[in-house]
C-alpha cells in the first residue's frame, strides 16, 4: 500500500520561508490563518524558482490548516501564481490600452525576436519567460513591463536591450 | 491650485519619510483629535460637508458611507483601504503609496476613530512591490512613533493597521471580492445586500474606501470640509488626482480642482504628441464610455459634466487617443480584458463578455458580419444591470460608447475588411 506519510507541520519549508509566512499569519485574527494563504503561496513560489508544485500547495494547506482544494482554488484564480516552470526572469509585458496605443506591440515583437519565444513560453536555457499582462497601473510610463519586483517604464527596443543585458 | 491634498508633499526630497511628512504638519490632525477627544460624529459631519465622493470609481459620498456604521455596536469593526488600482488607465494610488504613505495611514486611523474600528487593512495589488515596501516602511515608522498600536498617544484608542498583498486579479478591486481575497479565498464578489457596513471583513461591520479617498481625510479635517468643497464645483467637492496617459507629451498624475477644463489638463500634460489631432478621450478608466475629442475639449473634469456627456468620471483615469488610432482595435483590446477578468460567477457576465470580445474581435480581423453591430448592442444590453457586481456593466459600457460615437468605423471594418484609419 502506498501511503503518503503525513508531514510534521513544523518541518515544512525552510526556516526563512516559515518565519516569513508566520509574519503574515500574525497580521490576521488567530482564527483566520487562511488569510495568509496568498502571501504563503507567493513566498513558497519565490523560494521555488518562481512556480508552484502540487506538493508545495499541499504543504501550504497543511501549514495553514486549510483543505488542499481551497489552496488550489486560490492558486488558479490569481494570475501571479505560476503552475508551470517559468524563466529565471519572468518578463511581464502590459498590452492594455494605454500601453497598446504607446506601441507596446513593438516591445513585444522585439522581445519575441530577441528571446526566440512567444507569450507563455520559456527560453531553452531557462533564463527568460514572457507573459502578457493586463494594466499594471503604470500607464503614465507606457509602454512598460515588469521583471521580478521591478517596473520598467517608457520602453523602447534599445532600452529593453539595455535592461536585459543588465540582468544577472 | 494644484497638489494641495494628497500630493501636497510631493515637492519634498523624500516625502515618504515620517520626519518629512511631519515637517508639513503631518499627524497633527490625529494628535488633535486624540487629545481633544473630538466627537466622532463631528468628524463624519466634516467629511460630509467636504463633498468628498469615493475616488475608487463609483463616486459614493464618503461621509454618508461612514454614517452607515453603527459605531456603538459591540464587536470588531474594520477600515479597509482599496489600493488594488486595477482599472486600466489608473495609476494615481501608486503615487500616494510611493510618495505620501503617511497621509494615507493618518487618514485610515482617523477613519477608524470616526467609525469605532480598531483594525485596518490596506489591500495593495500584488504587482505594486515598490509601493508596498514604501507603505510597510511607513507603517513601521508610524508604529514606532505611537501613531499605530495600542492606546495611541495615551488616548485609550487603539488602531492596528496591516498591508495585504493581492496576486493579480482585476476583480479584487470590487469591494466584496476584495474582502473575500483578504479572507484567503478566490476574489469572487458577494451578493449585496448585506453591504459591508453591516457584514464586511470576517463578517464584521467594515468601511472600504479608495486610497485617494482616505488620504484626503487629514487635510479635510485640518482645513475644514468647506475649504475642501470650495476647491471643487457643485456636486464635485475638492481636488482630484487625474491619471492622464495616451498619445500626449507629458503623461502623469495631476492633482487639480474638480471642474478644471479638460483642455487645461491636456495642456498640463504637454498637449498632443507629434502635433497630432485629438480623436477621442476615455475620461474615467477603461469602463467609462469614450467621448469624441472635440466634445471633450469643451468639458470640465467633474462628475456632472462628464456624466452629462454620457460617460463617467470614474477613477479619474484619462486616456487620450489621437487620430492614428483605430477604435475597433481599441475596443477589441478592452473587450478582451473584461472577458479575461470576469470571475465567471454570473451567466450574463461570463457568457456576455465572451460574446462581446469574440464579435468585436471578428470585426477587427475582417470577419465581421452586417448583423454584428446590432448583436453587440443587444449583448451589451443584456449584461447591463443583470449581474452581481459592476464588472458586467464595466464591460458593456465601453461597447455602447464606441458604437454610439464611432459606429462608422465599425461599419467600415465590416464593409472593407480593414481599418478606416492608416494603412492597417
Ligand atoms: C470590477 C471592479 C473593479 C474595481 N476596482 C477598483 C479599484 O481598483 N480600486 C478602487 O478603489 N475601487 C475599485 N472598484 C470600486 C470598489 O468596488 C469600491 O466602490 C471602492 O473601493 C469604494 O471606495 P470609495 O468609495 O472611496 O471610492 C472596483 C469596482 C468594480 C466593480
Ligand atoms: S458580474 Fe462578472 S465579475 Fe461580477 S460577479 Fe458576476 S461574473 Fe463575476
Ligand atoms: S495600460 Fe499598461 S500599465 Fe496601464
Amino acid at each position: 500500500m502506498s501511503t503518503t506519510v503525513a508531514k510534521d507541520v513544523n518541518e515544512l519549508f525552510n526556516p526563512e520561508v516559515r518565519s516569513e509566512i508566520d509574519r503574515w499569519i500574525a497580521k490576521y485574527p488567530p482564527e483566520w490563518k487562511q488569510s495568509a494563504v496568498m502571501a504563503a503561496l507567493r513566498i513558497v513560489q519565490d523560494d521555488n524558482g518562481g512556480w508552484l508544485t502540487t506538493e508545495l500547495m499541499n504543504d501550504v494547506a497543511a501549514y495553514l490548516d486549510m483543505p488542499a482544494i481551497a489552496v488550489y482554488e486560490v492558486a488558479t484564480f490569481y494570475s501571479m501564481y505560476e503552475l508551470k516552470p517559468v524563466g529565471k526572469h519572468k518578463i511581464c509585458v502590459c498590452t492594455n490600452v494605454s500601453c497598446m496605443i504607446s506601441k507596446a506591440d513593438n516591445i513585444v515583437e522585439h522581445l519575441e525576436k530577441r528571446l526566440g519565444i512567444s507569450f507563455g513560453e520559456v527560453t531553452e536555457d531557462g533564463r527568460y519567460s514572457l507573459k502578457e499582462v493586463e494594466c499594471l497601473g503604470a500607464c503614465g510610463g507606457a509602454p512598460m513591463m515588469q521583471i521580478g519586483q521591478q517596473y520598467y517604464e517608457n520602453l523602447t527596443p534599445e532600452i529593453v536591450d539595455a535592461i536585459l543585458e543588465g540582468l544577472e | 491650485m494644484a497638489n494641495e491634498v494628497c500630493l501636497r508633499t510631493l515637492d519634498l526630497e523624500r516625502p515618504w519619510l515620517l520626519e518629512q511628512y511631519q515637517s508639513r504638519g503631518g499627524y497633527e490632525m490625529l494628535k488633535k483629535v486624540l487629545t481633544e477627544k473630538t466627537p466622532p460624529d463631528q468628524i463624519i459631519e466634516e467629511v460630509k460637508k467636504s463633498g468628498l465622493r469615493g475616488r475608487g470609481g463609483a463616486g459614493f459620498p464618503t461621509g454618508l458611507k461612514w454614517s452607515f456604521i453603527t459605531r456603538n455596536a459591540p464587536g470588531q469593526k474594520y477600515v479597509v483601504c482599496n489600493s488594488d488600482e486595477g482599472e486600466p488607465g489608473t495609476f494615481k494610488d501608486r503615487d500616494i503609496l510611493r510618495y505620501n504613505p503617511h497621509q494615507l495611514i493618518e487618514g485610515m486611523v482617523l477613519a477608524g476613530y470616526a467609525i469605532g474600528a480598531t483594525r485596518g487593512y490596506n489591500y495593495i495589488r500584488g504587482e505594486f512591490w515598490e509601493p508596498y515596501e514604501r507603505f510597510e516602511q511607513a507603517l513601521e515608522e508610524a508604529r514606532e512613533a505611537g501613531y499605530l498600536g495600542e492606546n495611541l498617544l495615551g488616548s485609550g484608542f487603539d488602531f492596528e493597521l496591516h498591508a495585504h498583498l493581492g496576486a493579480g486579479a482585476y476583480i479584487c478591486g470590487e469591494e466584496t471580492a476584495l474582502l473575500e481575497s483578504i479572507e484567503g479565498k478566490k476574489g469572487q464578489p458577494r451578493y449585496k445586500p448585506p453591504f459591508p457596513a453591516h457584514f464586511g471583513l470576517y463578517g464584521c461591520p467594515t468601511i472600504i474606501n479608495n486610497t485617494e479617498s482616505l488620504a484626503s481625510i487629514p487635510m479635510i479635517l485640518e482645513k475644514g470640509g468647506e475649504w475642501f468643497s470650495d476647491i471643487g464645483v457643485k456636486n464635485s467637492g475638492g481636488s482630484k488626482l487625474f491619471s492622464i496617459s495616451g498619445n500626449i507629451n507629458n503623461p502623469g498624475v495631476f492633482e487639480i480642482p474638480m471642474g478644471t477644463p479638460f483642455s487645461q489638463l491636456l495642456e498640463m500634460a504637454g498637449g498632443m504628441k507629434d502635433g497630432r489631432q485629438i480623436k477621442a478621450v476615455i475620461p474615467g478608466g477603461s469602463s467609462a464610455p469614450v467621448i469624441p475629442g472635440d466634445q471633450m475639449m469643451e468639458l470640465t473634469m467633474d462628475y456632472d459634466a462628464i456624466a452629462g456627456a454620457g460617460s463617467m468620471l470614474g477613477s479619474g483615469a484619462v486616456v487620450v487617443l489621437d487620430d492614428t488610432n483605430c477604435m475597433v482595435k481599441v475596443l477589441d483590446r478592452m473587450s478582451y480584458f473584461y472577458h479575461e477578468e470576469s470571475c465567471g460567477q454570473c451567466t450574463p457576465c461570463r457568457e456576455g463578455t465572451g460574446w462581446l470580445y469574440r464579435v468585436v474581435h471578428r470585426i477587427e480581423t475582417g470577419q465581421g458580419r452586417q448583423e454584428d453591430l446590432d448583436l453587440l448592442d443587444d449583448v451589451a444590453g443584456k449584461i447591463s444591470g443583470k449581474t452581481i457586481c459592476a464588472l458586467g456593466d464595466a464591460a458593456a459600457m465601453p461597447v455602447q460608447g464606441m458604437l454610439r460615437h464611432f459606429r462608422d468605423e465599425f461599419q467600415y471594418h465590416i464593409d472593407h475588411k480593414r481599418c478606416m484609419v492608416g494603412a492597417g
